[in-house]
C-alpha cells in the first residue's frame, strides 16, 4: 500500500510502488488535467509540484513521493496569476500541454519571486507545445509576472 | 431519407425543451429554416445543419459540429449565432454535436474538419439561424406589448421597447417565440451593427483548459474501463513469428491478448499494466517487405523518381518550345524528407461495443468516417454508433484517419467490457501516417526581359490516395499536387499563383510502404517550399528583386499582389540588414487565403536563427480576428519546426525516429518574433488554420540565401 498527499489530500493507493506517479494521479485518483505526453521527461505536459517543485511525474515511481506534498493543476489555485494570465492573453490553443506549461511557469515563479519574465522564459525550453502558443506563453508570463508584483505591493 | 436512430434519439432529447430551438438545413435551393416542433414529427425529412436552443433560463446552447483542435472553432461559431441572435456572451454555452447527417459540413459533404472548412461552411446558415431567431423574440415580445415589432429592438438577451421603457430578457420570450412562424429570409445585420463578429473575443474553452478540467480522449473515463497497448510491427510487412501470450497474461492487471490488423493489443486493468505485459508478450517479428528501406534509400528513390516519365497533371501552352525559345533557363532539385504529426495528445480512442450499439468515445476529425468503420468491425449499422467527440488535444490532419478507431472496436468486442486503447508517444511516432516527403524537379525560362514565361514541373512522393484507399485514375493524385495544380471538383483551390504561359506539371508516384496523409496544408507547404525557393532563384537569374520579379508574375491576382506588398512594407523589405543578416520572401494561397511573409534571419557558425517574422493574410472577412492570429503564430511555429528541425528518420524498413529525444520539434527559446499584419479584405472568405503553413520554409531559406549566398533545396536546413 503506497501513501500521497495529493492537493491537500491523503491517498491510499494499491499498486506496485516503481508505478509512474502520472498514473496514479491521472487512472486512480481520476485528476486528469495532469497529461502524458511522451513519458521520458522531454515534453512537460505531466508537470506537477512535488513540495513546490516542478517535477515530471511521468519518470517518478509513485513509491518515492510519499511524506511528500504533491500539487496538480486541479490543486493551484483557480486564481493564481498564472492562470489568470493565460486567460487574460488568450494563450491556449487546443490546451492539451497547457496545464504542464501553466505548473511549470508557477513553480519557476515561485522558486523565485523576484525573477523577471525574459528570465523565466529562458528556462522553459524544455516543454513542448505542438499548437505553437509560444509567442503567447511569452506574453502570459510577462503578465504573471506583473500580477504577481502588484499582488505583493498590495 | 433515412432516418438516423441517433439523429432520432437527439433530436428527441434536445429538442423537447420548452425554450425556443432554431434548425438551420441546407437545401440545393438553400438555407432552411425550422424550429423544434417541426423538426419532432418529421425528423426524417429534416437535415438540420446546425442548430441552437434559448432555455427558458436564457441560456443560449450552441450545439457545434466541427472538432476543437485548439483553432477555436467552438468560439468563432458561437460568435456567428451570438452576433445575428444579439445574444448575451455570458450566456453562450457550447455542445459538440455527435455523429449524425445533420451536421455535415456543407463544404466537404461530410462530418469533418478538415481542409480549413469550418468557417467557411457555417458562416451563413448561422448567421440566418441567428437572424431568424432575433425576428422571432421581437415579435413575441411586439405582442406581448400590443405594440409595433418595429418599436421594439434586441440587445444582449433582451427585447427592449423604447417608449414604454419595458424590456423581456430571451428567456421569458422563448416559449411565446417559438409559437410564431420562423421568418425564411431574416433580414441580416449590417457589417457595421456587428458586435461579437470581427471582435476580440475570448475563447469558451479557456477556463477549462486553464484548469486542467478539459476532457480529451486520453481522459475519457467510463465504469470498469480497460485499457489497451498494442505491440505493433517495427517493419513495414512484418508479421509476428512468436509471441509469449502467458507471459502476458502472469503480468498482473493484464487481462487478455488480442490480435487486430495492425498488432497485437494487450489489455488490462491500468496502463502501466498494459505496457508491462505487452513487455511480457515479447513478440518476435519478421523482417518485413523492405528490410533495407531506410531514410537514405528513401530519398534516393524519390530523387531518382524525377527521372522517371510521370503522369501528366496540367499542360498549358507549350512548355518543352519555350524553354527551347528562352533567353535563360534555369533547373533545380529540391527535397522533403517525411515529418510527424506527434500531435501533442498522442493517438487514442475508447469503445463499447454492446449487443446492439456501439458507443465511441474520442477525438477525432472525422465523425463520419469513424462512425461508418466502427460500424463495420461490431457488426452493426452506421445509426448503432453513437460517435461522442473529444477536445482534441491538436489534429494536424492525422485525426482524419480512422485507423485508431478500428483498434478499440475490436478491442472492445473481444473484451465485452469498454476498452481504451492508447498509443504511446514511441507508436505515435512510428505508426504514424506522415506528411509525405517529397522531390520536386523545375525547369524554368526567363524570356529576353527576365520575364517568367514557361514552368516544367515534376513531382516524386508517396500517394494520400493509396493509404486512403481510394482509387488513383490517370496516375493523378491531387492532395500531393495542390499549391500546383488541383481538380476542378477539388473543395480547396490550390494552384501556383503565378501566370505562366507554359506550364506543365508531371507527377511520379512511389511503390515503396511508406504510408502518408494530409498533415497540416496537406502537401502545400512542402510544395511551396520548392516553387518559392525556386522563385528566388529565378529572381536572382532575372537580376531582380524577388519580391519585384513576384509581383510582375502576379498581374492578374490582386490579392496575391496584396499581401505580398503588406508584408514587403511591414518588414522593411529592401532596407539594408548588416553582415550576417538577410530576408526573404515567400507567397502562397491554399483553401482560400492568401498569405505572404518575410523571415528576418542571422546565420552564425552554421546556425540559422531567426529573428523575426512577418506575416500578412487575406482571407476575406474575418469572423474571430484573435483565432486568426493565434492559428497564424502557431503555423508559423510548426512550419519552422519543420524548417530547421523535423525529419523522421526511417532504418531497416521501418521507422527509427522514437520520441521526443530522437525526433526533435522546436522550442521556445527558437521561435522568432512574428508579426501578424490581416489584409481588410471584403473579397471570399477563406480558412485560417492551415494556409500560416506553406510560406515559411521557403522565406526562411531565402532568407538563408540573402544572408549567405548560399542556396539550399532541402529541409530542415543544414549549413
Ligand atoms: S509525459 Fe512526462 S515529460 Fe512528457
Ligand atoms: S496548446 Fe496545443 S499543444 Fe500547446
Amino acid at each position: 500500500m503506497i501513501f500521497i498527499n495529493v492537493n491537500g489530500k491523503d491517498y491510499q493507493v494499491d499498486v506496485p510502488s516503481d508505478t509512474p506517479l502520472l498514473w496514479v494521479i491521472r487512472d486512480r485518483l481520476k485528476l486528469m488535467g495532469t497529461k502524458y505526453g511522451c513519458g521520458i521527461g522531454e515534453c512537460g505536459t505531466c508537470t506537477i509540484h512535488i513540495d513546490g517543485k516542478a517535477q515530471r511525474s511521468c519518470t517518478v515511481e509513485v513509491g518515492k513521493v510519499q511524506g511528500t506534498k504533491i500539487t496538480t493543476i486541479e490543486g493551484l489555485s483557480e486564481n493564481h496569476p498564472v492562470k489568470r494570465a493565460w486567460i487574460e492573453e488568450q494563450v491556449v490553443q487546443c490546451g492539451y500541454c497547457q496545464p504542464g506549461v501553466i505548473m511549470e511557469v508557477a513553480s519557476l515563479m515561485a522558486e523565485n519571486p523576484k525573477a523577471d519574465a525574459e528570465a523565466i522564459i529562458r528556462s522553459m525550453d524544455d516543454v513542448i507545445c505542438r499548437c505553437g502558443t509560444y509567442p503567447r506563453i511569452k506574453k502570459g508570463i510577462a503578465k504573471a509576472v506583473d500580477i504577481a508584483r502588484k499582488e505583493v505591493r498590495k | 431519407m433515412k432516418t438516423s436512430f441517433s439523429r432520432r434519439e437527439f433530436l428527441k432529447g434536445s429538442l423537447a425543451a420548452s425554450g425556443l430551438t432554431i434548425i438551420a438545413t441546407l437545401t440545393p435551393e438553400g438555407v432552411k429554416l425550422a424550429k423544434a416542433s417541426e423538426a419532432k414529427g418529421e425528423a426524417s425529412t429534416l437535415k438540420p445543419t446546425a442548430y441552437y436552443e434559448i432555455t427558458p433560463q436564457g441560456t443560449v446552447k450552441v450545439v457545434v459540429p466541427s472538432s476543437e483542435m485548439g483553432q477555436g472553432i467552438h468560439t468563432t461559431l458561437a460568435m456567428i449565432v451570438a452576433d445575428e441572435l444579439e445574444a448575451d456572451w455570458g450566456k453562450i454555452q457550447v455542445i459538440q454535436a455527435p455523429a449524425a447527417d445533420p451536421f455535415k459540413n456543407v463544404l466537404l459533404d461530410s462530418q469533418l474538419t478538415v481542409a480549413s472548412a469550418a468557417t467557411r461552411g457555417w458562416y451563413v446558415p448561422l448567421r440566418k439561424a441567428g437572424a431568424a431567431g432575433r425576428a422571432m423574440l421581437i415579435e413575441a415580445a411586439a405582442q406581448e406589448w400590443k405594440v409595433p415589432a418595429s418599436e421594439c429592438t434586441a440587445e444582449k438577451g433582451a427585447v427592449r421597447h423604447a417608449k414604454s421603457g419595458r424590456s423581456l430578457n430571451y428567456g421569458e420570450l422563448a416559449p411565446k417565440a417559438a409559437r410564431l412562424q420562423v421568418p425564411q429570409d431574416p433580414q441580416l445585420k449590417k457589417e457595421s451593427e456587428f458586435k461579437y463578429i470581427g471582435k476580440l473575443m475570448p475563447r469558451v474553452d479557456g477556463p477549462e483548459k486553464v484548469n486542467g478540467k478539459a476532457i480529451f480522449g486520453y481522459d475519457v473515463d467510463l465504469p470498469d474501463i480497460h485499457y489497451a497497448i498494442l505491440a505493433r510491427p517495427p517493419a513495414y510487412g512484418a508479421k509476428p513469428d512468436s509471441f509469449d501470450e502467458k507471459a502476458a497474461i502472469a503480468v498482473d492487471g493484464v487481462v487478455k491478448v488480442v490480435p487486430t490488423p495492425r498488432g497485437i493489443a494487450v489489455c488490462a486493468k491500468n496502463f502501466p499494466a498494459a505496457l508491462k505485459g505487452r513487455k511480457a508478450l515479447n513478440v518476435k517479428w519478421s523482417a518485413g517487405s523492405h528490410p533495407d528501406m531506410d531514410s537514405a534509400s528513401i530519398e534516393k528513390a524519390l530523387v531518382s523518381g524525377l527521372e522517371q516519365p510521370g503522369a501528366n497533371a496540367i499542360t498549358r501552352g507549350d512548355p518543352k518550345k519555350a524553354l527551347a525559345q528562352a533567353a535563360k533557363v534555369l533547373e533545380a532539385t529540391y527535397y522533403v524528407p517525411c515529418v510527424a504529426h506527434a500531435t501533442m495528445e498522442p493517438m487514442n480512442f475508447t469503445a463499447h461495443v454492446q449487443q446492439d450499439r456501439c458507443d465511441i468515445w474520442g477525438p477525432t476529425q472525422g465523425q463520419t468516417v469513424a462512425q461508418m468503420v466502427a460500424g463495420q468491425v461490431a457488426g452493426l449499422s452506421p445509426d448503432k454508433v453513437q460517435v461522442h467527440t473529444t477536445l482534441l488535444g491538436c489534429g494536424l490532419g492525422r485525426r482524419a484517419a480512422p485507423d485508431f478507431v478500428v483498434d478499440a472496436v475490436i478491442a472492445s468486442k473481444a473484451l465485452g467490457k469498454p476498452v481504451k486503447v492508447v498509443w504511446t508517444r514511441e507508436e505515435d511516432i512510428q505508426h504514424d501516417l506522415f506528411r509525405s516527403a517529397v522531390a520536386h524537379k523545375i525547369k524554368a525560362g526567363l524570356d529576353d526581359q527576365g520575364r517568367l514565361i514557361a514552368w516544367d514541373h515534376k513531382v516524386s512522393c508517396f500517394s494520400i490516395l493509396k493509404h486512403m484507399g481510394r482509387p488513383i485514375e490517370n496516375g493523378i493524385d491531387m492532395y500531393v499536387l495542390w499549391g500546383l495544380h488541383d481538380a476542378p471538383q477539388s473543395p480547396a483551390k490550390s494552384r501556383i499563383a503565378y501566370g505562366i504561359p507554359n506550364f506543365s506539371v508531371e507527377l511520379v508516384l512511389s511503390d515503396l510502404p511508406v504510408p502518408v496523409t494530409p498533415w497540416r496544408s496537406v502537401q502545400n507547404a512542402p510544395n511551396a517550399f520548392a516553387t518559392e525557393c525556386f522563385m528566388d532563384e529565378l529572381a536572382h537569374l532575372a537580376g531582380k528583386d524577388p519580391l519585384a520579379f513576384r509581383l510582375e508574375s502576379l498581374k492578374d491576382n490582386p490579392r496575391a499582389r496584396r499581401v505580398l506588398e503588406t508584408v514587403a512594407k511591414s518588414s522593411d523589405w529592401g532596407k539594408p540588414l548588416p553582415q550576417g543578416r538577410g530576408r526573404g520572401i515567400a507567397q502562397h494561397m491554399c483553401f482560400g487565403s492568401y498569405v505572404a511573409q518575410v523571415a528576418d534571419v542571422s546565420v552564425k557558425d552554421g546556425k540559422v536563427t531567426v529573428n523575426r517574422v512577418d506575416v500578412a493574410v487575406d482571407c476575406g472577412p474575418v469572423v474571430n480576428p484573435d483565432a486568426l492570429e493565434a492559428q497564424i503564430q502557431g503555423a508559423v511555429v510548426l512550419a519552422l519546426s519543420t524548417t530547421l528541425k523535423e525529419e523522421v528518420k526511417f532504418a531497416k524498413g521501418g521507422v527509427a525516429s522514437a520520441n521526443f529525444g530522437d525526433y526533435s520539434v522546436i522550442r521556445m527559446s527558437e521561435v522568432p518574433e512574428i508579426r501578424v499584419h490581416i489584409v481588410n479584405s471584403t473579397d471570399e472568405m477563406g480558412g485560417i488554420g492551415e494556409p500560416g503553413v506553406p510560406p515559411l520554409a521557403p522565406a526562411v531559406t531565402n532568407a538563408v540565401f540573402a544572408a549567405t549566398g548560399k542556396r539550399l533545396r532541402r529541409i530542415p536546413l543544414a549549413l
